[in-house]
């Protein structure tokens, strides 16, 4: 395997991180990984897009064209953007860029983040099928847990909240 | 508008280091990012567009409670910019060329909002000491109200849509500035650091890198934004900080008990320096106010005022100290417009010191 930040000795240096309870794992050869310190400042976006890359490059050995893009990845059809362009900057253009790139983007988000799905605040005026999810979602674990205390009233009372609230969202 | 004369003097409320666990935490700052739903990002968007963008949200927030003024950056002279940054107000990036790039700033300059920096929307509050919790309630409650007028870039998956893959989810960066000289003088700074870190904190030396900042200033924020909630986020990181302020204040009362008379001879000797010096470069000055600013924490010299780092850190930094005088100054003649102010403010705080 190779080093994730320079991309060109073998990564001899393994590095485990524990970000909320995910394990995050990082290879540097002895260089790097000495550069760096024993601990990232990767407040720094320079430095924490260096290993964007590198993670990018060490994972998708894809094929390049001869303008330095990538084989089978479109452009934005929205901003423009190329595959190529995103690697190099570890920034994307658009909204669109992310149902665009979203196979590629995907594995990263997941490993900058330990995780891939939003939990956090959601905007009042986007968010109402979003609240409404949620809600059913929540719904479905106390009904569970009713059924599990046995409290099949309780049960029956709250799968009809949920029905209902189905029915608004297909609405 | 320009920067007027107020920012010469008047110190941002973060600056006046009052909050709580300020013996080390110097302040608190809590940063969403937010970018509008139709329009691309600002990297990939012209100057007619991020115009729109900018005077969109200018509209947006000059009907808001917050009294905030509205500069556009190409009216600031690089001075004024630079000294935004020295006040950690805008970003280097945003101080930098770009097209249409704005900023909100109340009067005690603890709400900031970027507008065309690397997203739309920075919006950024800056409290004094150990404040997270009211940061993040403030920033949550200028972005609800701007969201009641804009159409945000959202979505369900990833939550609030940013050009750094970095900030998606809640978009919420939280960092926390602490002053920790007791675990460097006592040896333990690098194993904390490193704690920090394994914790899933990122860690910054403010003046310079690694283990080796100089004035032992630290910033620590979190590195992930999704997947958590806001709260979750501020809980995880506060109590990381609990655990190094209390490391730190232990490490402060073990050099008092075992190396007393080392830890006062270099407090003093901080104190002639500062107080007498003709003329001091920053990164000597901030050194020598790290040691000061321990020696009042563990009140081996009680007539000075606490803030005077918070204060002093931020007003001997270049671009601040020419604005205070008035005119660009070379690099000998701030070293000693430095040492003047310095001298300056210790005779304001400590009269018949012994
Ligand atoms: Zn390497
Ligand atoms: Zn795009």
């Amino acid at each position: 395997m190779l080093c994730q930040e320079c991309e060109k000795n073998k990564a001899t240096v393994h590095l485990t991180k524990i970000v909320n309870n995910q394990k995050t794992e990082v290879y540097l050869c002895q260089d790097c990984a000495q550069k760096k310190g024993e601990f990232s400042f990767a407040d720094d976006p320079l430095s924490l897009h260096n290993f964007l890359t590198g993670f990018l490059g060490g994972e998708y050995p894809q094929q390049k064209t001869p303008e330095g893009g990538l084989v089978g990845v479109s452009d934005c059809p929205n901003c423009g953007l190329s595959y190529s362009e995103f690697r190099e900057k570890g920034r994307l253009g658009c909204a669109v860029c992310f149902d665009n790139f979203e196979e590629q983007v995907t594995p990263l988000i997941k490993r900058i983040h330990g995780r891939e799905e939003h939990r956090g605040k959601v905007p009042a005026r986007t968010g109402g099928l979003i609240r409404k999810k949620r809600e059913i979602e929540k719904k479905r674990q106390e009904m569970e847990k009713a059924v599990r205390q046995e409290n099949f009233e309780e049960a029956a009372r709250i799968r009809d909240e949920i029905k209902k609230l189905e029915k608004e969202l297909e609405g | 508008m320009s920067l007027d004369k107020k920012f010469q003097t008047e110190q941002s409320k973060w600056m006046q280091g009052k909050g709580p666990m300020n013996d080390v935490v110097i302040s608190s700052r809590a940063r969403l990012a937010r970018n509008l739903a139709d329009y691309s990002f600002p990297s990939r968007e012209d100057a007619k567009q991020l115009h729109q963008v900018r005077e969109k949200v200018k509209q947006v927030l000059e009907d808001l409670q917050y009294k905030l003024d509205f500069l556009q950056m190409e009216d600031l002279s690089e001075l004024e910019k630079r000294a935004l940054v020295e006040r950690h107000l805008i970003s280097i990036n945003h101080a930098s060329q770009g097209p249409e790039k704005g900023l909100a700033i109340d009067k005690d300059q603890m709400i900031s909002i970027m507008v065309n920096e690397e997203d739309h929307l920075r919006i950024q509050v800056l409290y004094p000491g150990m404040q997270l919790q009211d940061a993040l309630r403030l920033a949550e409650e200028v972005d609800d109200a701007l969201e009641k007028k804009l159409e945000y870039a959202f979505q369900e998956k990833w939550g609030y849509l940013s050009c750094c893959p970095t900030n998606l989810g809640t978009g919420l960066r939280v960092s926390v500035m602490v002053h920790l000289p007791g675990l460097a003088l006592a040896g333990n700074l690098k194993q904390t650091l490193q704690l920090v870190t394994r914790l899933g904190l990122a860690v910054r030396g403010l003046y310079g890198e690694g283990s080796e900042s100089a004035g032992n200033i630290f910033q620590l924020s979190n590195q992930t934004s999704l997947g958590l909630k806001e709260e979750e986020i501020i809980d995880n990181i506060s109590g990381v900080i609990g655990q190094v302020v209390e490391r730190e204040r232990k490490a402060r009362q073990y050099l008092l008990r075992e190396r007393e008379v080392e830890i006062k001879d270099r407090v003093w000797r901080a104190y002639g320096t500062l107080a007498y010096a003709q003329k001091i470069t920053s990164e000597e000055a901030v050194s020598l106010l790290s040691d000061l600013k321990l020696g009042i924490d563990l009140e081996i010299i009680k007539e000075i005022d606490p803030a005077i780092l918070s204060q002093l850190m931020v007003l001997i930094r270049p671009a601040t100290l020419q604005r205070i005088n008035n005119r660009e100054l070379d690099e000998i003649e701030r070293d000693i417009k430095r040492a003047e102010l310095i001298k300056k403010k210790l005779d304001g705080g400590v009269q018949n010191v012994r």
